[in-house]
């Protein structure tokens, strides 16, 4: 099944400005990244997903629906949390969730459930009664993503889900959307400007930049055969470089550390035997996978310097 | 696996019995609507939020009460009807104007400044579904707030009553009056609404809301000093004087909405003292203005809501 797919999907403002343009992508269920500096175009998208607003031309599905004809099925399907303030100050959690619980559709015994269950699994149980005034910024993006998740989607669209937070945040956050993503079933599309942060937990990554897709793909295939081995010694460097060169593999210096690219598991084998026939002092020997950012820099010469701003 | 469950039993360890899919009931558009109109009904009268939220409605619905423990202590003890069941109504329009004030930004206001309109639109519910069921939930809430204290006359009424069979005609009165709240409740929430969702503070969309009916009554005063002030000493003007008198009731919400009630049921006295200010002949035309008013109120109100939160 396909999650999302787009055909061409093109947005123009009535002010001129081309949000989206041509932009032809199938994303298959997991956890996307949807990456791309502000104004790339992301919120657009998410709310031409959502059936908030039509398209200018170009074709869009979302769970095999046409949000532009069918907005109502995929709301309902659909879990949305924007980016920006969304919550009254003056309601206690559990009743805003399940108020919204109720909107999207479900019963009032089965909302009140719902809503304590989806406060849970983000982690407000204790502190569910007490009013969203009061809460943390942390605690108010958890309860942004329990009202998204309340009503079980099969979908979740998460705008900047890590916003405000601290690094200690984010993390638990981000935690939080891989378990949704993989072990609650759902799929979800994480919207960041940090590509750095949203590779940890994605499945397959989309960028888009200034309307237009940038690369879109798994993570592991962007990543394959990508992975280098950093080896540092202490002394002898030079010496390590002829030998390893001389194995026929490929040696790159960095400062001083070499890297080498990781092609099976005997690279690690032949380099510390290397390391062992030249009696180096080895300091360190660390497998690095390649940001995913350079793969994008490196794919689109012309993106490039967006592409970097991006990681 | 039997070893796992025998350590959990004797350990007391809590499962996280984990995340569970929902495979109830999923209820329409409909559904949504109406729980948004409950919800609604419920915020106006300050259910189900903090003690603070429900100081404003509550003071309001206290006066009101008051004035029908009153008005029915008074019958009850000497028998006089102090104030018809739609002459009620019209005193209460102030007190109207007041809870609209403090429910309506409550309603609308406080979902703009909050930002929580993307939540609502990205659910069934549509961007005509919300305006409307929240217009539905101040109309009621306003109803409540004249129909209840209006029960309560008409039961304390037929207590008084000698004959079982003037229970009926009580019940009619009753009934005249109930017309009246609605009408009051359709038109003022109509236009309280529409001012309030263009604030998103709700201190500033309350004063809007006083200013739009309270600013435009003393119009109406001025126009009947200048008609008045041609006429005899306690006489009624007449010519085209009587004339301004009688449709300058139009220029504002308060008069033009006790223009049509006062068509339907003329106060008797009045009548017979100066003849009809308002109602008579302009009754239809003050009811038009009215549905009029009304109609394009709503209709601006929908048009505000295809714009905001885009």
């Amino acid at each position: 099944m396909t999650l999302i797919a787009t055909d061409a999907l093109t947005k123009r403002y009535p002010n001129g400005v081309a949000a989206l343009s041509d932009l032809t992508v199938d994303v298959e269920p997991g956890i996307i990244g949807l990456v791309g500096a502000n104004g790339a175009g992301k919120s657009t998208l998410i709310k031409i997903l959502l059936g908030l607003l039509p398209p200018t031309a170009g074709r869009v599905r979302v769970l095999d629906l046409d949000p532009a004809t069918d907005a109502g099925a995929v709301r309902a399907r659909v879990g949305y949390m924007p980016e920006h303030d969304c919550l009254p100050p003056d309601l206690a959690a559990a009743e805003f969730v399940t108020h919204m619980a109720r909107i999207s559709g479900l019963p009032k015994t089965a909302a009140r459930e719902r809503a304590s269950e989806a406060l849970r699994h983000v982690g407000l149980y204790e502190e569910r009664y007490r009013q969203i005034g009061g809460y943390s910024t942390g605690m108010k993006q958890r309860v942004k993503l329990a009202q998204a998740l309340v009503h079980d989607p099969d979908l979740l669209l998460l705008d900047e889900p890590t916003n405000g937070l601290d690094p200690a945040g984010r993390d638990a956050m981000l935690m939080l959307i891989h378990r949704i993503g993989t072990e609650f079933g759902i799929s979800v599309v994480v919207c960041s400007h940090l590509l750095g942060e949203v590779e940890r937990i994605c499945d397959s990554l989309v960028a888009i930049d200034g309307g237009k897709l940038l690369r879109a793909d798994r993570v592991s295939a962007m990543t394959e055969a990508r992975d280098v081995l950093v080896v540092e010694v202490a002394e002898g460097t030079d010496e390590l470089v002829t030998r390893l060169s001389g194995l026929g593999l490929r040696v790159d210096r960095e400062g001083r550390a070499l890297l080498v690219p990781l092609s099976d598991d005997g690279t690690y084998d032949a380099i510390l035997g290397a390391v062992a026939a030249l009696d180096l002092p080895l300091h360190s020997l660390d497998q690095r996978r390649h940001r995913v950012a350079e793969l994008f820099a490196t794919r689109s010469p012309n993106g490039s310097q967006e592409a970097a701003n991006v990681g | 696996m039997s070893a796992d469950t025998g350590v959990s039993s004797q350990t007391g360890v809590i499962h996280d019995i984990g995340y569970q899919r929902y495979t109830g009931e999923r209820l329409g558009r409909a559904y949504s609507a109406r729980s948004l109109y409950t919800h609604g009904l419920r915020t106006s009268y300050g259910l189900g939020r903090s003690a603070k939220a429900k100081i404003f409605p509550w003071i309001v619905v206290g006066i009101v009460g008051l004035v029908a423990v009153v008005v029915t202590a008074v019958r009850a003890q000497s028998g006089e009807v102090v104030m018809t069941y739609w002459g009620f109504t019209e005193a209460m329009a102030t007190l109207v104007i007041l809870f609209l004030a403090v429910t309506a930004p409550e309603l609308v206001s406080r979902d703009i400044r909050g930002g929580v309109l993307p939540l609502y639109f990205s659910r069934p519910l549509t961007r005509t579904d919300y305006p409307l069921a929240k217009y539905a939930a101040l109309v009621s809430a306003t109803f409540l707030l004249l129909a209840g204290p209006q029960l309560f006359m008409f039961i304390g009424g037929a207590f008084t009553l000698d004959r079982i069979g003037d229970v009926w005609s009580e019940f009619v009165d009753f009934s005249k009056g109930l017309s009246a709240s609605a009408v009051y409740a359709v038109a003022f929430s109509a236009l309280a609404i529409l001012v309030s969702s263009l604030a998103g503070r709700r201190a500033v969309a309350a004063a809007l809301v006083v200013a739009l009916f309270l600013v435009t009554t003393p119009i109406y005063g001025v126009m009947a000093g200048v008609a008045f002030s041609g006429a005899a000493d306690g006489g009624m003007p007449t010519g085209d004087s009587l004339r301004m008198l009688q449709l300058g009731g139009l220029v504002s919400p308060m008069t033009l909405v006790a223009g049509v009630v006062q068509w339907w049921y003329p106060p008797i006295e009045e009548i017979e003292q100066y003849g009809p200010l308002f109602g008579g002949p302009d009754g239809p035309l003050y009811l038009g203005v009215t549905a009029a008013l009304v109609a394009v109120s709503l209709l601006l109100l929908l048009l505000r809501y295809r714009k905001v939160a885009r």
